[in-house]
């Protein structure tokens, strides 16, 4: 599927942006309006750690498919601090930054998948997948 | 994208518009309690029906403002939680403890009235007993 959409972050209003993005490609692959505000919601919450974290990044929308299924693709890439303890981080209610907690945890618990690939240094890149319940 | 506050008797009434920038929801959070003390109200309604997502900023923001608002002597009642954004935060696990919400305005203005009378009954009153 080579639709995909880029979204710099760098700004609050970059967040907003990129989930409203989100909910649009979400109400083209066919999710309901439910589904669409739960994409949206864990887009925000990874767009925002981009930010609070690594101060910009980027967002790449895209539209996946795995036989008959359909789905959207989240990538968040920044070239940040990077992730020390990602079990850590994965933890519900740990922040590091005065949040509350919910921001990776969370987005994991809305999406079907999710993987976080982080280098020390060099920065994280978070992938996650909503898959289109068969009707 | 800035907030109306709205004054109405005892009441100030946040009608957010739009979808908010956490700026924006941080900016609303100082401009409720300035005004909370400014305009000596006893209660805040925040209306919510416009807020397309609400994710862990936008709820700790609403609780923030409600537990800030009960410590300048104010009830906060948040209404308007779209269906799609209850379900979502649910499944995020964001709750409004300790919060009071309610479905629209008209029950957010009813529930107002009768938090405030109840605590106006429950003091002692002048020149009696």
């Amino acid at each position: 599927m080579g639709e995909e959409l880029r979204l710099p972050i760098a700004a609050d209003v970059d967040v907003v942006e990129a989930r409203q993005q989100g909910r649009a490609l979400a109400a083209v692959a066919g999710f309901s309006s439910g589904e669409q505000t739960v994409i949206a919601a864990a887009i925000s919450e990874i767009a925002r750690n981009i930010l609070m974290y690594a101060k910009k990044g980027e967002i790449i929308l895209g539209l996946v498919q795995n036989g008959d299924r359909q789905g959207v693709s989240v990538v968040a890439i920044d070239q940040g601090p990077g992730i020390p303890d990602i079990d850590r981080a994965m933890q519900y209610g740990y922040s590091t930054s005065h949040g509350v907690g919910a921001g990776l945890p969370g987005a994991k618990r809305l999406m079907d998948e999710f993987e976080v690939d982080s280098v020390v240094g060099r920065g994280t890149t978070i992938t996650m997948k909503k898959w289109r319940r068969s009707i | 994208m800035e907030v109306p506050i709205l004054r109405q008797g005892q009441y100030l009434i946040a009608s957010i518009q739009s979808a908010l920038t956490d700026a924006d929801l941080s900016h609303l959070r100082e401009a409720l309690i300035a005004q909370v003390g400014r305009s000596r109200c006893r209660g805040v309604i925040v209306d919510v029906t416009a807020l397309d997502v609400m994710d862990s900023f936008a709820v700790r923001t609403l609780r923030d403002i409600a537990h800030m608002a009960r410590l300048r002597g104010a009830e906060t009642v948040i209404v308007g939680i779209q269906p799609d954004v209850a379900f979502a935060m649910v499944q995020l696990g964001l709750t409004l403890k300790g919060v009071a919400t309610v479905l629209d305005l008209e029950e957010g203005l009813a529930f107002l009235d009768s938090r405030t009378k109840a605590t106006l009954d429950t003091k002692p009153k002048r020149g009696r007993g």
